[in-house]
């Protein structure tokens, strides 16, 4: 115990460089905690989706719309269980700051599919109502609503002030699910825009297929296509993962920044780490002289210089973890509306040890070198 | 002194300090025996090469040419690990500026080199203990070198220097930073560890006074033992 003493005494011998070199390493693995949920929840939609969906868009891009009519024949296709379709609505709620995702849906269909938890209830009058709305447990939070309430959304892609009654509120089952979508009925839609919009009636932008063995997807997904070959709106069936993850692939290089900063932040902690370890090394090189002259060998230095190295930086990783929980915590609050899913994975937390241990036995190399390296009569500052 | 067995024998030593392109000749030709249970002190003016003489023989610097042996062995061949462990076991050291590791209180400073021994707890306990007694510190054994004064500090020295109980001690200028009660102090208890207890003390010093405790007074100058 007396040596661990003297590496954790020798460690806070210094408080203010130690305690801001604590703080640095905190900081650093704070920020690369943040920046991983970050990554992370970027990729949720693609995570939390089913194996058991495949999602079928046009060919050409998203921004071109099916046909309502290849419903039926997606159904009589082998393999498929269940089809559900819809459109995105991009409405605004008073204003624009208040975004939220909101889709037109064929909602009986789409509940078979999407294993929402609804209140007794909620769901038969959602299902009943072709105005009523399903929001999002979170989203009813945002904004205060309540079930009867009328909530008005403005388009942007099919023009005007569309109104809805809120008939139920959804909380997610099991797993991650975004609690922050607005779902109203595709029929609603389909019927409004009629007079004002014919050339986009019966046309949905998305289906969702349902199967009932995922080992058959990418057969299933080829039988979607190749129903549809050759006509006049082709179809790209993927899984609902390839499907999120093709939004992603959008932001690909944003998100490989962030990765290539994260790993930044843990070298600059190890330089900051390491010119701590030199300095107080080098100002304390004539006491490990002296503990050579008493017969203290190379491991012992080694072990007394890269322990204090190991307290520093390890003091930095429980200040990190202590503190990642509130920070991300508040930062998922206030990035709630454009990241849903922003959660922390504990499982890195491994990572801050695994850093931690790599940064205070980096840190140490060069200051347990040189102390080990330097003559006792130079270290004793002898030399004639 | 006469029929002591040497403890230390020096011949034709030699010791250079390369200074860029330049060979300076800090000692040269040294024969030199220190008897066991000698009180030897050697005296010369700065610069004289006295202090490298004393860390030669207390195998901290490495020598030029010829040989030293230390208690039969010659401490010339020993790789660094090896001197460490005979250092350990053979050697005390008493420095002018005592050298105590400041967060660490009188007793543990004491017991430093007893933690590269087998001892228990409990014994190096004692071990310190004992020599808090003899060095008459008992009541400041928690305290830190920086709530010590300075002969108080080269006493926690010199009770580290004894506490494993090695054949010779070196002292280089033990009193060089004291006044002159607490100078006294440590020479007269320097004095005992040679009389009492039989060690081996080798002492640099250019004070007279601390000369004058020494059974045998040699001087060095410019590298040449006179």
């Amino acid at each position: 115990m007396f040596p661990l003493k003297l590496l954790i005494k020798n460690a806070f011998r210094h408080k203010l460089r130690t305690f801001l070199t604590i703080l640095s390493i905190t900081i650093a693995l704070v920020a690369f905690g943040i920046l991983q949920t970050l990554i992370k929840s970027w990729y949720a939609g693609a995570e939390t989706s089913s194996v058991y969906r495949l999602v079928a868009r046009n060919a050409i891009s998203l921004a071109f719309p099916l046909p309502l009519s290849y419903k039926d024949k997606i159904t009589q296709i082998e393999g498929v269980s269940g089809v559900t379709y819809g459109n995105w609505f991009g409405g605004i709620y008073i204003e624009e700051k208040n975004f939220f995702a909101n889709f037109a849906v064929e909602p009986k269909s789409y509940l078979t599919l999407y294993d929402y938890t609804i209140p007794s209830g909620q769901r038969e009058n959602f299902l009943r109502d072709r105005r009523a709305a399903l929001a999002g447990r979170k989203l009813i939070n945002r904004f205060g609503w309540k079930v009867g309430d009328m909530i008005t959304l403005k388009g942007t892609i099919f023009p005007g002030n569309w109104e809805f009654i809120l008939a139920g509120i959804y909380h997610a089952g099991a797993g991650d699910v975004d609690e922050s979508q607005f779902f109203f009925h595709w029929d609603y839609l389909n019927e409004t825009i009629r007079k004002t919009m014919p050339h986009r009636v019966d046309y949905v932008d998305f289906y969702i297929i349902g199967m009932q063995n995922p080992g058959l997807a990418y057969e299933v997904a080829s039988r979607v296509d190749n129903t549809f070959k050759n006509s006049l709106a082709e179809t790209l069936t993927e899984t609902e993962k390839s499907f999120q993850l093709s939004f992603v692939s959008m932001s690909e290089a944003i998100i490989t920044a962030i990765q290539f900063v994260s790993l930044v932040v843990i070298v600059i902690i190890m330089a900051v780490a390491t010119n701590t370890m030199i300095m107080s090394v080098r100002e304390r090189i004539g006491e490990y002289a002296v503990l050579k002259t008493l017969g203290f060998g190379a491991w012992p230095i080694i072990g007394l210089i890269l322990g204090e190295s190991l307290v520093i930086s390890l003091s930095g990783c429980a200040a990190g973890i202590a503190l990642t929980f509130p920070v991300t915590s508040a930062i998922g609050k206030t990035l709630s509306n454009y990241l849903p899913i922003f959660k922390l994975d504990k499982r890195i937390f491994y990572f801050y040890g695994a850093a931690s241990l790599l940064v205070g036995i980096v840190a140490a190399i060069i200051p347990a070198w040189r102390a080990v390296k330097i003559p006792i009569a130079e270290g004793l500052g002898r030399v004639p | 002194m006469e029929g002591r067995k040497p403890i230390v024998e020096i011949k034709n030593l030699s010791k250079y300090y390369r200074r860029d392109s330049q060979t300076v000749s800090v000692l040269e030709n040294i024969t030199l025996t220190i008897a066991e249970g000698e009180f030897f002190s050697l005296m010369g003016p700065s610069g004289s090469g006295k202090s490298t003489l004393l860390n030669l023989i207390a195998g901290i610097d490495k020598l030029d040419g010829g040989s030293i042996k230390v208690g039969g062995i010659d401490i010339s061949y020993l790789s660094e690990t090896e001197l460490a462990r005979w250092r350990a076991a053979n050697v005390g050291f008493i420095f002018q500026f005592y050298n105590l590791i400041p967060v660490l209180n009188a007793f543990e400073n004491i017991e430093l080199p007893l933690l590269l021994t087998g001892l228990s707890r409990k014994e190096r306990r004692e071990h310190v203990d004992a020599a808090l007694r003899l060095v008459n510190l008992v009541g400041r054994k928690d305290h830190y070198p920086g709530q010590l004064s300075g002969g108080e500090q080269q006493r926690v020295a010199i009770a580290r220097a004894i506490i494993t109980d090695p054949a010779i001690v070196v002292a280089d200028e033990p009193t060089g930073d004291l006044d002159r009660v607490s100078a006294e102090d440590v020479l007269n208890l320097m004095e005992r560890l040679n009389s009492t207890l039989g060690k081996t003390i080798i002492m640099v010093t250019h004070d007279p006074r601390a000369a004058e405790k020494a059974h045998v007074v040699r001087n060095l100058e410019k590298g040449v033992l006179q």
